[in-house]
């Protein structure tokens, strides 16, 4: 029993990270962020190659997505062109890729240590996030929540395909942060599992903080709530946008590295993995940090618990979880609601 | 008629192709797959694009449908053809149960519930054993008319394509009468339709099925095509598919659906057979070019292909003008005697710490104009939505005619005889003026979706019509009444929404800063306008901020300057003064 729940906690606390995610994309960008879970196996696959001594696709592809992105920033403001803009639009889309991916190169093969990997693995899906939102939803970024979806599944398609072609169908694992390991009773306790815990609690910590204390974070809630109204006192909400993505990259990146030494991942695990993330984000409703982090560990358990009592029907009974839920979300929500199109 | 015209022509193109000498039997497949994938896109069209109810799941309502078949036809042996409507009623009640729960979701909820019981159902199809878990059901007849199997993609393309254009047909049937108007007002939020006596969650309910049945149709007939079923046809990647399909052609056109399925089938046909020959055999490569054109097609074309293309053909609907001798049958009126038709008796309404409506007490006598003033915030329109049921009251009395109306739902009031206007303008703005104003007639007809599919419903749809056109001669706009409503202006829509309110024979008329936006000349004619409907019989509550529009209407007024304030707060900025 105690184990299931530690597994349903370890789990959980994985869907809680990818749930604050989610979050924070959507309440910024009003993007439902179905690439998150390619974020996870990027990172994930990622460190796993460079740990494996190969050089990842992944650092090639952000140097085509920075060259994209140039180009539409090159587009975009071709009627304005200043050097300071230019080279600015340089440093980030051209040289910043470039150099990850000559840093990349350098070490790939020369079994670098493991808080190097980790940080190059970031980098990578960091920048890759960031191009993301420059180059696919930018340019939407006024339209209804269903097209900013459907943009969104498109890139949850390519990314997917790009993730086949870089890794390969064959399953991954990468080496532990840590091999310690200690037992309490009957419960063990690996380094990796706390690990997780206190990148969870840290994430949750410091989005928080970021949003309830920050400028830059209030300046991404006004975002959400009104993008004209934010642009009017002077927000850019085309960098609000790209720092949410950004952060969201890393939060996917963070946890795929955190993951890969527990359990074997394909290229498109990913999927699975932040559905169930999302199922947490919207039992916290889309809004709020810590009952997203609470249901993403109830959606860990429910999982623990079936895949053991009925491991066949363990899916089912995950993605059914979410529709009481939901009934009483949508009970709870205020009568007279606006409509915005 | 000229509006079937293309559609026959259509037909008659389609009956032909299997024809054509020399076409290669790939073809018709991948026609059969179109025609496949457009039944569910259609249905999708009115769910989404309509009705504003987005579903990643129709792909698991297709796997009702196709399961129902292979299981009935493969184990019992039943006949394919009595199977069908077997098949589209366990979809039909299949979305019954998940539609209950779905309907109820708004915003980012729903389209969320969705994929997330499309994936519950999708792992279900591939555990059940009697399903035959992820192998599924192979060896399921073909259809068979006498001795004439449908086996080969040549025979069952006129199954299919024939329940493609029955299927176009009925839905676009349905959109053009009483049902479809209620259906194509609540994209635009259900308060407006309510108030005009719409049963919205029964609505969206219809429509839910009606998409269910659709896929259950194409799942069906996939059945007795692939002669096979297994869950990954049934999957959310399909759900997917279909709603990008149906965004591709253009949500919200029912032939949209059509071109979207042969748009989004074609290409994914010509990048899986082309890629590997440019790149090489290697991987998904059709995913990543498929992922890269949908994002690069939404920043081009965020609307669809079907209605860009339109806008290119020069091809203009010729509408009729309804014939405006047909009549209704007006609601019987009180006496002249003088009454107190809307008794308001210390309404009060509290948003947590704020109150809205404070105490508010008046009453409005038939044949009488009155007006509510006050400043911005005072709770004017709070007091609307308290009398037309959108919001309860925290307290107080609220009664019409005698009878509480306190806990009543918005459809109840307006069964009463109670109209009103918005003061933010609530019309479809892509629909004309005439049928946003037959929204109005909507509690005075009776025709259902079934008779409207079927054509059954044009005496009491033209009796709607009438009555419409009837009410924006009355209000000036029959120049206007077959444009869109949101190209008029902001005041012209605010007469709109009054010709709208006038069709439900109102005893009582409510409307909030009907005079906003108006020049002064239009304000006159508005004026005698409400002169006229108060000699006829008609009481009028209206919030307005111009003093002379209101004292020109001379009629006693009652003034409300109670501001909202805060309990907690404690400070008395205001109070209520009578008349």
């Amino acid at each position: 029993m105690l184990f299931l729940v530690q597994d349903g906690v370890t789990n959980g606390a994985i869907y809680a990270l990818l749930g604050l995610a989610l979050v924070l994309v959507f309440a910024v960008t009003r993007v439902i962020l179905i690439p998150q879970g390619e974020f996870v196996t990027y990172g994930a696959l990622t460190y796993a190659s460079l740990s494996a001594g190969e050089m990842p696709g992944t650092a090639k592809l952000a140097v085509a997505m920075g060259v994209v992105a140039m180009g539409l920033d090159l587009f975009a403001g071709r009627r304005s062109l200043h050097l300071r803009g230019l080279a600015r639009a340089f440093a980030i889309n051209i040289v910043l890729p470039s150099a990850i991916f000559a840093l990349t190169y350098g070490l790939a093969g020369r079994h670098p240590p493991i808080a190097i990997n980790i940080t190059l693995s970031l980098l990578i899906v960091a920048v890759i996030g960031l191009f993301l939102y420059r180059i696919a939803f930018q340019p939407i970024a006024h339209t209804s929540v269903l097209v900013l979806l459907i943009a969104s599944v498109g890139c949850h398609l390519a990314l997917q395909g790009f993730g086949l072609v870089f890794f390969g169908a064959e399953g991954q694992r990468g080496p532990p942060i840590s091999d310690a390991a200690f037992s309490i009773g009957a419960l063990r306790f690996t380094g990796q599992s706390i690990a997780v815990y206190a990148m969870t609690v840290a994430f949750i910590a410091g989005l928080w903080l970021f949003f309830g204390l920050t400028l830059y974070g209030k300046a991404l809630r006004a975002t959400a709530i009104n993008r004209l109204g934010a642009r009017l006192v002077g927000i850019r909400t085309t960098l609000s946008g790209q720092i949410a993505f950004l952060l969201a990259s890393v939060i996917g990146a963070v946890s795929g590295i955190l993951i890969v030494p527990i359990t074997t991942l394909y290229y498109d695990t990913g999927f699975l993995i932040g559905l169930k993330g999302f199922i947490a984000a919207i039992i916290g409703g889309l809004v709020s940090y810590p009952l997203t982090a609470i249901a993403a560990l109830v959606v860990g358990s429910v999982e623990a618990f079936s895949s053991f009592y009925a491991s066949n029907f363990k899916e089912v009974i995950v993605f059914t979880l979410i529709l009481p839920v939901l009934v009483l979300r949508s009970l709870a929500a205020p009568a007279v609601e606006e409509e915005k199109d | 008629m000229t509006q079937r015209l293309p559609i026959i022509v259509f037909a008659l193109i389609m009956a032909v192709i299997p024809f054509i000498p020399g076409l290669p039997p790939f073809w018709l497949v991948l026609m059969d797959n179109i025609g496949l994938a457009a039944l569910v896109a259609m249905g999708l069209v009115l769910l989404t694009g309509v009705g504003g109810l987005t579903s990643f799941g129709q792909a698991a309502f297709c796997g009702f449908g196709a399961y129902t078949t292979a299981v009935l036809t493969t184990a019992y042996g039943i006949s394919p053809w009595l199977t069908l409507p077997l098949s589209l009623l366990v979809s039909g009640i299949a979305a019954v149960a998940l539609g209950l729960v779905t309907v109820r979701l708004s915003g980012h909820y729903l389209p969320l519930g969705t994929i997330a019981w499309g994936l519950g159902l999708f792992y279900l199809f591939s555990k059940l054993e009697f399903l035959g878990r992820n192998d599924g059901i192979s060896a399921i007849p073909p259809l068979s008319i006498g001795s004439f199997r449908m086996i080969d993609p040549g025979a069952i393309y006129f199954a299919i394509w024939i329940a493609v254009l029955l299927s176009a047909l009925l839905t676009t049937n349905l959109l053009d009468s009483r049902t479809g108007r209620a259906i194509r007002a609540l994209r635009r939020g259900h308060i407006a339709a309510e108030a005009f006596g719409v049963h919205a969650p029964r609505a969206k309910l219809l429509v839910f099925i009606y998409a269910a049945v659709l896929a259950g149709l194409s799942g069906w007939l996939y059945a007795h095509f692939q002669r096979a079923a297994n869950p990954t046809p049934f999957g959310a990647q399909a759900g997917i598919e279909y709603l990008f399909i149906a965004v591709v052609g253009g949500a919200g056109y029912v032939w949209g659906g059509v071109l979207g399925a042969a748009i989004v089938v074609i290409l994914k046909e010509i990048l899986q057979s082309y890629l590997p020959y440019v790149f090489g055999g290697q991987g998904q490569l059709e995913t990543i070019v498929f992922g890269i054109l949908l994002v690069v097609l939404l920043q081009l074309a965020p609307g669809g292909v079907w209605p860009w293309l339109m806008a290119r053909v020069p091809l203009q609907p010729n509408r009729k003008r309804p014939d405006i001798s047909l009549k209704l049958p007006a609601r019987p009126r009180a006496a002249d005697t003088p009454t107190v038709l809307l008794q308001i008796e210390h309404a009060r309404k509290q948003f947590g710490g704020v109150i809205a409506v404070n105490d508010v007490s008046f009453d409005v006598q038939a044949r009488e104009i009155v007006a509510l003033i006050g400043p911005n915030g005072a709770g004017k329109s709070t007091t609307f939505n308290l009398i037309t049921g959108v919001l309860a009251s925290s307290g107080g009395n609220i009664s019409v005619q005698g009878k509480s109306i306190d806990r009543a739902p918005p459809q109840q009031v307006a069964k009463l005889g109670i109209a009103r206007t918005f003061q933010h303008v609530k019309l479809v703005p892509d629909m004309s003026v005439l049928e946003n104003v037959a929204i109005g007639a909507h509690l005075r007809g009776s025709a259902g979706a079934i008779s409207s599919m079927f054509r059954l419903d044009r005496a009491d749809e033209a009796r709607l019509l009438a009555e419409a056109a009837r009410q924006i001669e009355r209000v000036g706009l029959t120049e206007q009444i077959d444009q869109p409503a949101g190209s008029l202006s902001l005041g012209q829509q605010r007469i709109v929404e009054i010709a709208r309110a006038l069709c439900i024979d109102p005893i009582l008329l409510l409307l909030d800063e009907p005079a906003a936006g108006l020049r002064h000349m239009e304000k006159q004619r508005l004026a005698a306008l409400l002169r006229a409907l108060r000699d006829g019989g008609m009481s009028v509550l209206l919030v307005e901020h111009d003093m002379g529009f209101v004292m020109d209407l001379a009629d006693p007024s009652w003034c409300s300057t109670s501001a909202p304030r805060s309990p907690k707060a404690g400070r008395k900025r205001s109070r209520a003064i009578p008349r």
